[in-house]
């Protein structure tokens, strides 16, 4: 008799089941929220029938007790970081603290509107301030703008801000901003979206800057150069501060994609390697939670230099009093309405409190620690070839498993949904065949890893059994491998009735 | 760092498994020339209490509506958000799951996601929508880099009473790619005049902007604008409240190509402006050229109806520079919120929504008619805003308004057709009759004379 297809001893089951949609659900005349009644006189409030829609928006109605359900009903259907463990590298799943939920709750952060007066805003504006305060300590830089709204538009802001350095210093011909190949997609994108033009330089097998590439690329058309440090290997750009000296010696400006910003709290700083602007992600270092999707924060900290080319408002302190300076009037740039993702913001400000200085270092510490007793332990099981100085995350290979069982690291990926694990990022970085890119993060437990460990194990076994077994994957998850071909051919992107595929 | 699990034991056994001899050691690959001497300077780490402490004294420090009873607008609105939501999206199975790239594992959120689609659909009329944008601003600038590659034309018609925080936003992503714009004046009664449009949509025109209600709040004339806009060609953006959707014109039911906005407030709290939420509907011939994310329904291997990510050949991991926008998140839990909000309101409830605020701004607009040396410039029909026009600079009413206990709207110095005596008022389905008589005393005490006291 076969092995059963999930091994008890490590696999996690589903209680959840498929939900019909909201749109079959509910009666016409059902209802949840209803509208204060109106206690003032009769008001003639006719709109003319000109202005007016021709048809009622047709939305399902549904009882309180209906919308509570369909959602806690849909909600057991998702992989969670209370659920298990997420080793997906570049994205940082760490725990999100409750604490940091309730604070941004708080009435008197939620409650208020941003068309109020700086002075009503006092506390807020005190927590954004200290809070700029700590990422530009973190990160060593002079200024920072927590504007952006997530990563990609920190990217965005970032190139925005080297843009108008360059141009402001009568050089509109630097345009072209420098790509190593082994980049987040947004890099490129962010640098389209900013008018620039992107320019790929081919990395060293190790992910790392090729010197010599880098120099032949510069000219007097860099404007700079995006680099994420540590690279999407989990590797330390060790020779920084030589490509700090040769981008700045041909006059652009270096961008860091802090994606990677967790492997290096309290170790050094982006500020002090020769980086002129660096992103962080509030949603991964600084804890705040990724929310399915988002949404998050991506603030960006520069130099002394870039200062004067971040966008308004900016918040200013006088003797303890906060006040705005530099409001955007008429076409000043702007990237977001008001002052951004403040909610997010407040979240990670209650993580560095709870830090310290000695919590940040640990956190690190942790993660690179981490991120190494699995590739040790790994190693056995999938080939990696970068290895040597790996910090907070790793990318092996799924190289070897497709040769030997002819199985592709997808079908890895996907299994080991069966054991209560979520897939590692695969297929990214591009410069890795079959990548298989795994971070743990600091809040994973020894036990975890060994738990992520001991699956992998079994999965190889199966591989070399029972291959069809990888191949099908998942079984035990609420739906089976999905037809995502047929999503794209023939898109069905809102309900109309039951299932027209 | 107590989110930090490792006992001494944890470390030992970890170092040896890994056969380093140290923390320390693994960090060998920085060079020693930019490695942190020292401690960052930041306090050291504090109790759960202790935090909670300072961020409640901090917020204690904010004056808000909750204190103040709120007449600000401007595209955040002061509206009703049920427990519901709330209690939804302190869930951690959707609070604290990653993008739903594994579809198997995240049919929770993808489904959510394609009911929130739907939800957009029908109320923008138009057949397709995507999982969101940061903003109603950004949505909008996302919709003009849209059309500027679609149309291949460089010149866009924005409404001179576009929000000027939105138009300085999507002035700011037009930057990279080159593009004229051109502002269609207001008529006298305060909406956009479709002759000024006309005038300017011509050939070259890749997309003319229409917001309805405009910042004034007043209703457009849009089938006039969108005839006037489209008569060259040009795609036909809407940049819509969602509220007034329950009871207003459709954006498909006047021709547009894409439909955007904030849908604040649809369940998401003001938060001193973020984070929000944008939703984004186009054509079914735009979809391909839609930005962010998009969910779709298709089978499992086993014939199952089940949700995934798709159209993803748009997006920046896969086409890097060639994407459609750099976006690569979109606004999960406020999608979330914003879908059991309207799951809680359902059809019957919307109109009642709509009525709501109809009701509400009627009533205010009657009382305002009734005060000497106050009165209504633009008299044309509004939704959920108005324009009020004081004796004296608007920002010292905002100021005297306190006294009342009221945020008294926001001052039009500035705005096309507005003065400085000009005053942007909101009244959404939370205020009183009590509330609106409040305000009419008070700004019949401000026209009177009366001087601030405090």
């Amino acid at each position: 008799m076969s092995e059963p297809i999930l091994p008890a001893n490590i696999c996690q089951r589903w209680l959840g089941a498929l939900q019909p949609s909201l749109f079959r659900k509910g009666q016409r005349g059902r209802r949840a929220l209803t509208m204060p009644a109106w206690d003032g006189d009769a008001v003639a409030a006719e709109l003319p029938a000109a202005c007016r829609r021709a048809a009622p928006a047709d939305l399902p109605d549904l009882s309180e007790p209906e919308v509570m359900r369909h959602f806690t009903l849909l909600s057991n259907l998702n992989h969670h970081i209370e659920r298990g463990m997420y080793p997906l590298g570049s994205c940082t799943m760490k725990y999100n603290p409750r604490l940091n939920e309730q604070i941004a709750a708080l009435p008197g952060f939620a409650a208020l509107h941003p068309e109020q007066d700086p002075q009503d805003m006092q506390g807020l504006l005190a927590a954004l301030r200290l809070l700029e305060d700590d990422l530009c300590e973190i990160t060593g830089f002079a200024a920072c703008s927590l504007i952006p709204s997530a990563g990609a538009q920190g990217e965005y802001l970032g190139m925005l801000v080297i843009r108008a350095l360059h141009l402001a210093n009568g050089q509109p011909e630097r345009r072209e901003i420098l790509i190593p190949d082994s980049a987040h997609g947004t890099n490129p994108a962010s640098v389209v979206m900013a008018g620039m033009v992107p320019r790929t330089i081919e990395s060293r097998a190790d992910g790392r800057i090729d010197l010599d590439a880098l120099r032949r690329a510069c000219g007097d058309q860099t404007a700079g150069i995006m680099i994420t440090n540590p690279n999407t290997l989990g590797l330390f750009e060790n020779e920084i501060v030589d490509v700090a000296a040769i981008v700045h010696a041909a006059g652009g400006r270096l961008y860091m994609d802090g994606a990677n910003l967790n492997a290096i709290l309290g170790r050094c700083r982006p500020g002090d390697m020769g980086f002129d602007v660096v992103h962080m992600n509030l949603h991964k270092t600084f804890s705040t939670p990724h929310g399915g999707g988002g949404p998050g924060a991506g603030p960006i900290c520069v130099t002394a230099e870039l200062e004067p080319f971040l966008p308004g408002p900016r918040i200013v302190e006088d003797d303890g009093a906060y006040a705005f300076t530099r409001m955007p009037t008429g076409d000043d740039p702007a990237i977001h309405a008001y002052l951004g993702n403040v909610g997010v913001c407040l979240r990670a400000l209650a993580y560095i409190l709870r830090a310290g200085c000695d919590g940040l270092k640990r956190v690190s510490d942790m993660a690179v620690l981490n991120a190494n007793y699995l590739l040790a332990r790994l190693r056995p099981l999938l080939p990696v070839d970068h290895a040597e100085g790996c910090l907070h995350e790793f990318v092996a290979s799924g190289r070897t498993w497709k040769e030997a069982y002819g199985v592709r690291t997808l079908d890895i990926a996907k299994r080991l949904l069966d054991f209560g694990v979520h897939a590692p990022t695969v297929y990214f970085p591009l410069i890795v065949e079959e990548a298989f890119m795994v971070e743990p993060t600091e809040t994973e437990t020894r036990e975890s890893l060994d738990h992520f460990v001991a699956a992998l194990e079994q999965i190889r076994r199966e591989a070399e059994t029972r291959p069809e077994l990888l191949q099908t994957a998942p079984h035990a998850t609420p739906v089976g491998r999905l037809d995502e071909a047929q999503a794209a051919r023939q898109p069905d992107l809102r309900w109309l009735g039951p299932c027209n595929c | 760092m107590p989110y930090v699990p490792h006992t001494p034991e944890d470390v030992r056994a970890m170092l040896a498994a890994i056969g380093a001899a140290s923390v320390d050691a693994l960090f060998a690959t920085l060079p020693d020339a930019i490695r942190l001497r020292g401690e960052l300077d930041l306090p050291r780490g504090l109790s759960e209490e202790e935090v909670r402490r300072f961020m409640q004294d901090l917020a204690g420090e904010n004056i808000t509506q909750a204190d103040l009873v709120s007449f600000l607008g401007g595209g955040i609105y002061d509206a009703i958000i049920p427990a519901a939501c709330d209690a939804i999206a302190c869930r951690s199975e959707f609070l604290t799951a990653y993008t739903p790239y594994q579809a198997e594992v995240s049919q929770g959120t993808l489904q959510m996601i394609y009911e929130w689609q739907t939800f957009i659909t029908r109320l923008t009329g138009l057949p397709v929508a995507n999982a969101s944008m940061y903003d109603g601003a950004t949505a909008l600038g996302e919709a003009l880099v849209l059309a500027v590659g679609a149309r291949r034309k460089r010149k866009v018609v924005l409404p001179a009473l576009l929000n000027p925080r939105w138009r300085r936003v999507a002035a700011t992503m037009l930057r990279g790619f080159d593009v004229q714009i051109v502002e269609a004046p207001p008529a006298a009664d305060g909406t956009t005049d479709p002759a000024a449009v006309a005038r300017l949509a011509d050939a070259d025109t890749a997309a003319v902007v229409v917001q309805n209600p405009n910042y004034l709040g007043l209703i457009e004339p849009v089938q006039a604008l969108a005839a006037a806009g489209k008569a060259q060609g040009a795609l036909l953006v809407a940049a819509v409240n969602p509220v007034s959707l329950s009871l207003l014109a459709a954006p498909g039911e006047y021709g547009a190509d894409l439909a955007v906005g904030e849908a604040q407030p649809f369940g998401i709290p003001s938060g001193g402006g973020g984070p929000l939420l944008g939703f984004f509907a186009a054509s079914e011939a735009l979809m391909r050229r839609m930005p962010g994310r998009v969910v779709g329904r298709t089978v499992d291997r086993n014939g199952n109806p089940a949700y995934t990510l798709t159209l993803q050949t748009r997006e920046q991991h896969i086409r890097r520079e060639k994407a459609t926008s750099n976006i690569c998140s979109n606004q999960g839990l406020n999608v979330l919120r914003a879908t059991v909000y309207l799951a809680m309101l359902g059809g019957t409830g919307l109109v009642e929504l709509g009525t709501a605020n109809h009701t509400r701004l009627a009533a205010l607009r009657r009382e305002v008619e009734r005060i000497p040396g106050v009165e209504l410039p633009f008299a044309g029909p509004a939704f959920n805003e108005t324009v009020v026009r004081l004796p004296r600079p608007a920002q010292a009413f905002r100021d005297f308004a306190r006294q009342y206990g009221l945020l008294g709207g926001i001052p039009l110095a500035g705005v096309a057709g507005c003065t400085e005596n000009d005053l942007l008022v909101a009244v959404t389905e939370k205020r009183t009759a009590e509330d609106i008589e409040t305000f009419a005393a008070a700004l019949a005490a401000f026209a009177s004379g009366e001087e601030v006291e405090w």
